[in-house]
Formats: C-alpha cells, sequence, structure tokens
C-alpha cells in the first residue's frame, strides 16, 4: 500500500453535508485528543484524531485556546498604542508583526522612514528569523526523540536573544519597530558581538546536521512522511518553506522585495520532495541564508542617520480612511496584515493573516489522514506553525 | 542509508565533556544597558502631567496624589503609580514622558514578600532598583510627541520700524494645526491661566476645524480673547508641559487663531445673547478689560450695565497702553463691539467725580464698580526728572494712541525693563524712523537681561529693531543744560535687592555713563488716579498700602461698591479678565442673596 496514497477503503465515506459516519460503537475506532498542550506545536491547538489500529482516519483541527482578541482590542486603541500589542500575536517570530503593523499604519498615512531604519528593521526580521528556525529544529528532532537537538538550539536561540536584548532592550517581545522607524541604532560592539553568535548558531547547526539530518531514525521517520502534493499549495494556500520544499520558489522577500531585501544578494533555498524531511532541510538551509544575510546586512547598513521620522503627536494621531494589505516573508511563509482606517484616531478594522492559518488548520486535515499516529506530532511541527498568529 | 546515517549520530558525543552549555549564574547576570526593566520616576522634575497615563494601552497607571508632592503652578501634584499586573514593558510612557522624569532600570528580577508591592508609585516607594543608571531611557533622535513650535511669521524688522502695522500674521489654518498637534492635553495650563482658560479643549476644536466651538470655549472664560491671543502675558505657556524638553505649545497665537477664523459677523451668534432682565443695574467706571468682562458677565446674567469711560475710546490700557502694532485698534473696537452687542451702554467721555459724582452712582445703581486701572505713571525721582524733557511713558503712548502730536526725540533714553518700556521704546523708534530715518533709543534697566519683567519675545523684537538695552544700569541723574535735557548719567548695578529681599539697589560708582539725549523717559510702573472717589468715600474706605481693600470677590469695604483690575490687583490683562469675572459673579450673589432675605 503506498504510504502517502489515502486509502479510502480504511475510513468511511462523508456524506453529501462533509460529516462522517464512523461508528464509533463499532470497536474500530478510537478517539484520541492531541493537545491543546502538546509538545508538537508550539502553543495551544489540538487535533481531535480518529484512529483505527495505529492508522488516523480522521483528524479535526481544534483552536481556540489562545484566542485573546488582539484584533479587536487594536480597534479600541490608538494607532500607538497597537503596537505592544501586535507582537504577541506570535511568540517565537514577533517582529514581524511590528514590521508589518507599522508599515501598513506607515503607507495610510504616508509616512517615510529613515533608509537606516529599514537596514536595521530588516536586520531584526531575519535574526527574528534564525529564532524562529532554530526553535523549530529543536522541535522538529525533539518529535521524534532527538532532544539534544532541542537544547542545543535553545542555547544559540538564548545568545540571539542576548543580541535582541542589546539591540532591542527585550528578549522575546521587542517593541522595537513601530510606525515611523525603530527605536534606536546599533549599540556600540554590536556588530562583532552579532557575529560571535551567528558563528556559533554556524557551529550548532554543524553539529544539527550531523545528529539530525544525517541521522537513520530521523531520515527513516521523515523522507517521504507528510507529502504535500504540490497541487494543493494553490488551494491550500501554502507559502514559505512548506511550498518551497515542494520545489515552489515562493518567497515575498524576492517576489515583492520590501524593505532593503531589493539590496541583498540571495536566492530562495527550494526542495523538491515535499515530504518532511524535505520540508526540515529547506528550513535548516533557509536558516544559513538568514546567517549570511546578516551578514550583508551588517557590512552593507549605514551606521549614520536618523532611525525615526517626525511623527504628528501620536497622542492623537489620525491616519486618513483608507486599507492596504502589505506582507512578507517570515519563517512559516507569507505574513500579511490587512488595515482599514477611517480617518480616526484607531484602526477601524485590522486582519491578521498568519501563515499557521492555512498550514495549521485546513492543511493540516488533510495531511494528516492516513497517517501513522507515532507520526502526527512529527507532521505537525513540519508544517511550523504557531497558533496564536492562527488566532489574532 | 548509508552506513554514515547510523555513525554521523554519534559524533554529537564529542560534547559529552562540554561545560553546560546554559547561562552559569542567571541569578546574578545582568541586564544590557538598554534593557526595559522596572520603573524609576525622578519625583522633583515629575510635573504631574499624566501623558503618561493617556499612552498606556494597558491601564497600568493611574495619576494619583502623593505625599510630600504639593499642587502648585506647573505641577499637578500627582505622581503616576504603576500596576506591574497590567504593565506590559513597552516603555511607552518613557516615550512620551514630557520631562524625561521616566526611566526604567535595567533589572531582571525583583521579589517581594508583599503581595502588593506590584502596585507602586515610582520614586516614592523606595525599590532596590532606585538610582540605577542603566536600563530604557528615551533614546536620542527618537520622539512620539514633536518638540518644535512652529515660528509666527512676523513682518520683518526693517518693514515693521517704518510703522505701527501688525507685526504677527497669525498662523495659517495649515499652521495652526500642526501647532495644536502638539499638545498633550495635560491641563496644567488650565490650573495656571488666571481666568482657567479651558486651553487642551479649544485647542482640540482647531484640531478638528471646528472653530465655532473654539470660539465658544474661548468665550466662556475670556471674552478678550482677540486681545489675549495677541498680548497675553501667556503663563500658561510657562507652565506648558512640552516646554520641559522642547518649546510650549504657542497657547496664545492658537488663541488667536481661532478668533482670526470665525468671521467677525458670526461672534454675535456664537457669543450668545444677554440673559433674561433681572431689574437690577451696575455701574462700572472704566472700560478696560476688567470692567468690561465683568460688563459682559453681568449682561449675559440679565443685569443692567453701564460702562463710564473718562476717555474717548473704551480699551482702557489695551488702548491707550498698548501700541497698535502688537495689539490693532480695529481689533479691539471688534472685541469692545462684542461686548456692547449685549446690550451694555459703554458711555465713554464721561469721567467720574466730575460729570457724574460717586454719589449718584451709589443712588441710581444697585451696584458700583471700580476698575479704573493704572494710569499715572511713576517717577525715579532722580536729579532732572522735573526738567521739560523728562516724560511718563504711560503719558506718551497715550498721546500716541489719541494721534496728539508727540515731540519725537532724535535720540532718547528710557527708564525701565517691563513691558511698557519696551512699548514706548518701540513706538517712539518707529516715529524716530518716519521723522529721522533712523533709530536712536536705549533702554535701560537695573535688571540684567534675563531678569527684565518684559516678555521675552518684546525684548528680542526691541533688539532686531535696532534699540539698544543696556541691562543692570542705575539711573543717577537726568543731565539738563539750559532747561533742555541732554542725557541720563548711570551707575553699573551690583545688586537689586539686600538680604531679605527689599528693593535696596547697590552701585558700582566706578562704572559710570552718560547716554546722551534728548528725552528721557520713565516707565518703571504706574498708579492709580483714585481722585474720583472723593474725600468721603476715601476716608470711608478701607486700604491697604495705598490699594483699596477688597476681598477675594473683589468687593470693598462697602457693600454696594466692588474694585478690580490693574488698580487693586494686576499685573496684566489676563488677570483683569480673572478680576472681571469673579467681581462679577459676586455681585451676581450679592443680589440674589438681598433678594432672598
Amino acid at each position: 500500500m503506498a504510504l502517502f496514497e489515502p486509502d479510502r477503503s480504511q475510513y468511511p465515506d462523508k456524506n453529501p453535508d462533509g460529516t462522517c459516519d464512523i461508528d464509533l460503537t463499532s470497536g474500530k475506532y478510537l478517539k484520541v485528543w492531541q493537545g491543546p498542550n502538546h509538545p508538537g506545536i508550539t502553543g495551544n491547538m489540538s487535533v481531535e484524531l480518529t484512529v483505527c489500529g495505529d492508522e488516523v482516519v480522521e483528524g479535526i483541527t481544534h483552536v481556540g485556546y489562545l484566542h485573546r482578541g488582539f484584533e479587536k482590542l487594536m480597534e479600541r486603541r490608538s494607532f500607538i498604542q497597537c503596537f505592544p500589542i501586535v507582537c504577541r500575536i506570535c511568540v517565537p517570530e514577533p517582529d514581524f508583526n511590528e514590521y508589518l503593523y507599522a508599515a501598513t499604519v506607515e503607507e495610510l498615512a504616508g509616512i517615510k522612514v529613515p533608509e537606516r531604519a529599514e537596514w536595521i528593521r530588516t536586520l531584526i526580521l531575519e535574526m527574528g528569523r534564525i529564532n524562529s528556525y532554530l526553535m523549530y529544529l529543536g522541535g522538529q528532532a525533539g518529535a521524534f526523540g532527538l532532544g539534544i537537538v532541542g537544547q542545543w538550539t535553545t542555547y544559540v536561540r538564548d545568545l540571539m536573544l542576548d543580541r535582541f536584548e542589546e539591540l532591542t532592550g527585550a528578549r522575546i517581545y521587542h517593541m522595537f519597530i513601530l510606525p515611523g522607524g525603530v527605536r534606536d541604532g546599533l549599540p556600540e560592539g554590536f556588530k562583532e558581538r552579532l557575529e560571535e553568535t551567528l558563528q556559533e548558531v554556524e557551529r550548532t547547526l554543524k553539529d544539527v546536521h550531523e545528529v539530525m539530518f544525517q541521522n537513520a531514525v530521523f531520515k527513516k521517520r521523515t523522507i517521504g512522511v507528510g507529502y504535500i502534493d504540490p497541487a494543493l499549495f494553490e488551494p491550500f494556500g501554502v507559502t514559505g518553506p512548506n511550498a518551497r520544499a515542494g520545489g515552489v520558489a515562493k518567497d515575498v522577500r524576492k517576489d515583492q522585495p520590501y524593505l532593503v531585501y531589493d539590496q541583498l544578494e540571495f536566492e530562495p533555498v527550494t526542495d523538491t520532495a515535499s515530504d518532511m524531511f524535505a520540508r526540515s532541510d529547506v528550513r535548516r538551509r533557509d536558516l544559513l541564508l538568514s546567517v549570511d544575510l546578516v551578514r550583508q546586512i551588517l557590512r552593507k547598513m549605514p551606521d549614520e542617520g536618523p532611525i525615526m521620522t517626525k511623527l504628528p503627536n501620536v497622542l492623537h494621531w489620525k491616519i486618513p480612511r483608507g486599507e492596504t494589505y502589505l506582507r512578507g516573508e517570515c519563517s512559516r511563509g507569507e505574513y500579511g496584515y490587512y488595515l482599514v482606517t477611517d480617518g480616526s484616531g484607531k484602526p477601524r478594522r485590522v486582519n491578521v493573516r498568519g501563515p499557521s492559518y492555512t498550514h495549521a488548520m485546513a492543511l493540516l486535515e488533510r495531511l494528516i489522514v492516513n497517517v501513522n499516529i507515532s507520526d502526527v506530532a512529527g507532521l505537525m511541527v513540519s508544517l511550523h506553525t504557531y497558533p496564536p498568529e492562527i488566532e489574532r | 542509508m548509508a552506513i554514515n546515517d547510523v555513525l554521523s549520530p554519534f559524533r554529537g558525543w564529542k560534547h559529552l565533556f562540554n561545560d553546560p552549555v546554559s547561562i552559569k549564574d542567571p541569578i546574578n547576570r545582568e541586564a544590557a544597558d538598554r534593557y526595559r526593566g522596572f520603573h524609576q520616576n525622578e519625583i522633583q522634575d515629575c510635573i504631574g502631567c499624566g501623558t503618561c497615563e493617556d499612552i498606556c494601552q494597558n491601564g497600568a497607571i493611574d495619576m494619583l496624589p502623593v505625599e510630600g508632592v504639593e499642587t502648585v503652578e506647573g505641577d499637578s501634584g500627582l505622581r503616576p503609580r504603576i500596576d506591574y499586573g497590567r504593565c506590559c514593558w513597552c516603555a511607552l510612557c518613557v516615550d512620551v514622558c514630557t520631562t524625561g522624569s521616566l526611566t526604567m532600570s535595567n533589572l531582571y528580577k525583583w521579589a517581594d514578600s508583599d503581595g502588593d508591592a506590584f502596585l507602586f508609585t515610582p520614586g516614592v516607594d523606595a525599590k532596590e532598583w532606585d538610582g540605577e543608571v542603566r536600563g530604557y531611557r528615551r533614546p536620542e533622535g527618537y520622539s512620539l510627541t514633536p518638540h518644535e513650535r512652529v515660528e509666527m511669521r512676523e513682518v520683518e524688522p526693517e518693514v515693521r520700524i517704518e510703522n505701527f502695522e501688525e507685526i504677527a500674521a497669525g498662523y495659517s489654518i495649515e499652521e495652526a494645526i500642526i501647532e495644536a498637534d502638539r499638545c498633550v492635553e495635560c491641563g496644567l495650563c488650565v490650573a495656571t491661566c488666571p481666568t482657567h482658560m479651558a486651553v487642551p479643549d479649544y485647542i482640540a476644536a482647531i484640531r478638528d476645524g471646528d472653530y465655532d466651538e473654539g470660539l465658544r470655549i474661548l468665550y466662556d472664560t475670556n471674552p478678550f480673547s482677540q486681545v489675549c491671543g495677541r498680548v497675553c502675558t501667556h503663563k500658561c505657556e510657562d507652565v506648558c508641559a512640552t516646554g520641559h524638553t522642547g518649546d510650549p505649545i504657542a497657547i496664545r497665537w492658537l488663541k488667536r487663531h481661532i478668533t482670526d477664523q470665525v468671521p467677525n459677523e458670526r461672534y454675535a451668534e456664537i457669543v450668545g445673547k444677554p440673559g433674561p432682565a433681572t431689574g437690577k443695574s451696575v455701574a462700572i467706571i472704566g472700560a478696560g478689560p476688567a470692567g468690561l468682562t465683568a460688563a459682559f458677565d453681568l449682561a449675559k446674567a440679565g443685569h443692567k450695565v453701564v460702562v463710564f469711560e473718562s476717555r474717548k475710546h473704551p480699551g482702557g490700557m489695551l488702548r491707550y497702553g498698548i501700541p497698535e502694532y502688537r495689539l490693532p485698534y480695529d481689533v479691539l473696537d471688534h472685541e469692545i463691539g462684542v461686548i456692547a452687542g449685549l446690550g451694555v451702554d459703554i458711555r465713554c467721555d464721561t469721567r467720574i467725580g466730575t460729570d457724574i459724582s460717586m454719589d449718584d452712582l451709589k443712588a441710581d445703581y444697585d451696584a458700583v464698580l471700580l476698575t479704573i486701572g493704572l494710569h499715572l505713571g511713576r517717577s525715579t525721582r532722580i536729579p532732572g526728572t522735573e526738567a521739560k524733557g523728562v516724560f511718563k511713558a504711560v503719558d506718551l503712548l497715550r498721546e500716541i494712541t489719541n494721534g496728539d502730536p508727540v515731540r519725537v526725540p532724535k535720540q532718547a533714553v528710557v527708564i525701565g525693563g517691563g513691558n511698557v518700556a519696551m512699548d514706548i521704546a518701540r513706538s517712539l523708534a518707529r516715529l524716530q524712523k518716519q521723522k529721522y530715518g533712523k533709530v536712536d533709543m536705549t533702554v535701560t534697566a537695573l535688571e540684567t537681561l534675563d531678569h527684565f519683567l518684559a516678555d521675552a519675545d518684546e525684548i528680542r523684537e526691541c533688539g532686531e529693531e535696532g534699540i539698544n538695552i543696556l541691562d543692570a544700569r542705575g539711573p543717577q541723574e537726568v543731565m539738563v543744560s539750559r532747561g533742555r535735557v541732554t542725557g541720563l548719567r548711570t551707575w553699573a548695578v551690583t545688586s537689586i535687592f539686600d538680604d531679605i529681599g527689599r528693593f535696596a539697589p547697590h552701585y558700582n560708582e566706578d562704572d559710570e555713563c552718560v547716554h546722551p539725549a534728548d528725552m528721557v523717559i520713565e516707565a518703571i510702573g504706574q498708579m492709580a488716579d483714585v481722585s474720583l472717589l472723593g474725600e468721603d468715600l476715601t476716608e470711608e474706605l478701607e486700604w491697604n498700602r495705598g490699594r483699596m481693600l477688597i476681598d477675594k470677590a473683589g468687593r470693598t469695604s462697602l457693600p454696594w461698591l466692588w474694585a478690580g483690575g490693574d488698580a487693586v490687583a494686576g499685573p496684566d490683562v489676563v488677570h483683569a479678565v480673572a478680576d472681571g469675572h469673579r467681581m462679577a459673579e459676586s455681585i451676581t450673589e450679592a443680589f440674589a442673596t438681598v433678594e432672598g432675605e
């Protein structure tokens, strides 16, 4: 039996209304709840699995455990007051929220950000991407019992957090990129220390490569498993490494350069296998690309110049009526902010398009069918989803 | 599956004997210099403006009174209390702090056995991180509130010295909106303004483009808004929160902007109508800002008001003291016209004591209000001041206003460092320029320049117009030769006050100067001409150091007589306006009390 072609004979047909007639009393099936507190996913989300033997016949995703109503909260706050909120939409990589929120506000307010601020923003986004991937690698390896990888990557991530702390004044929620620019320039000696940390990241990745990617167990568990048919990319809105691992070189940084990406040299990292291994490897290589990009930024960025545009008084800052959607390439794919303003001092509507929304809900439900239950955690991690950004 | 895939993972064993990678001493590790740790507040620098409270999106800051901090002008007496159950350490409060007193230490951790300690007032409740110099401060070049004022456009000095046309052009709508945008709406200005104008509210009206509403707010507290928009001493700007780390909001110019934007013919409708007639009548002596403000309020309360003015036109010192280049007469006429439009009867050329007696007023009206201003100039009484070429500033200013032929000096010296000194110096300088084609004017005063009583703008403009200012000079003698003034002899001042603060100037006699001049003008202060009261009434009234004794509301020791304005208090228009309101309220209350009895 082809492992990854759903064998529909194993589970019941769907009714016209989409429901399944799984007779739980038949003794053939078992309901298993994976989550909401499951280490296989970064944050709280659960999958309601129906298994037949050790094979999943149906998986229904349940979200809502992390709902904090960010989008609604923002409708009740002034434009500047929204800035400390948005980073909380995504814990491991908060900076995209800060950047995209700031960028949408700036676009509707007609503000041009100083060049140096744009370089610093790009630097922060790439540093954030490194952090996000480090967390991912630890999680992906951990899902298959390789606990040591998580310890190593968490350590170097902590060193990156030290750099974030130096630059932004905070470790997790940086609150550094805000409408108009960034809060400050680079501190004294920052470039040298960041370079040291990057070298540590590279050393660690070499170790990770040896114990994870050149590991018979990991390969056995991931190669050919969790295959995403490239035909699903379009209808399921698959972006980022999930799509690039399937041979689609989609990368907003390249396709529609924002900030200073047009001044950086890079090619999107791709693979063709579209399985769990390919996705992991694309992320590992994308991480190395980010290390290179950070080095390019440090080399090319101006050391002098303003970091902040002159803003109107933020206490009663009104933005003309308008709407915009801006996107960027985060570690999980396309991240977007849709902002509507009505001429008042508060956003009329904010919609946060996190890539996890499609990957963790619709796509996972599709992929999970016919997967061995022991692979479910690994499959969930391999999509690299962060539930907080599903539930804004 | 290659053999390498089986062996490779074992390479991880090379780290077996490495030290643990975790931070060795997480307890004592120090945070980065910019780390946003716990809040600190320099309590003496904080003015309690509450901008931190406004910006906090978590509602984690409450402004509360604290022991040992008094509410004074420019300080609300409140201090921010922070709730660490709500704070998210975004530091927006630090970013918008108007004085820069609020900062954050770089401390990571804090544990306390007191379960309520998370609610604390930085700078008041002692904390272990107090005085920490590292931590988050507002970075240089980063600002969320604009610090620079929109400068008022002015007529160039070389042009304006030729005439008496108004100097300040007024803000355009765009300029006014930018300036109005800077306000942080703390309200410290409201508390400081003698007449408590609702400054943040009318500034908000400018931002909203609602000038009718703006004017209505202005007239709620000040029927001389056009005047105050030009010549107010703007104590509000001295306490403006934004002035601590930037320029204060140009409150005076914004007030003027509203009055400029509303067409003259709309004023009456916005200001409203007189109240229903009460049958009570009030006589007001002196049509200056205090008297006319009282008239405005009394008319609105429905009383019949008659204002008696000895001069040809109403306005008092606004007309006869302030030169036209600062306050155009047509603006003043319109402002007074609005008050007259409420049915206030202003009778000019009527001198009380001569044309009508105080007894008549007492008999004919239910209350009498004395707002006669300070129209008698004081003299230094140094030798030579009795000479023909020595004048009092107020007399000359009055003659200029009246259009009387004024003797224009070729060279003149003004004694005094207040606004009146600047007014006469600049007025005569214009006449000099017109007559002789050049300015030769010197202003001398006892004070050093930074202690001059005149507004900084006045001093600056004086300099721009070619007027020579000599500070810290004490006049000793007006030099007179054959009956004509030839100059002023001065000594350098070493100190003005003695140890207990009494006026006792000391001079350096070796540092003597003679300023050649054919005219010397004294502008060292004025006094009230109370001769209109007559001997009996003067005797009957209680006095305090030459000024009528009044209660807080302006009522004299006689139940039918109120007094206010410069004549009893001073020192400027906006105080006179405040006096006018107080007296009107007191009179209305007194009427109600009498009726109640």
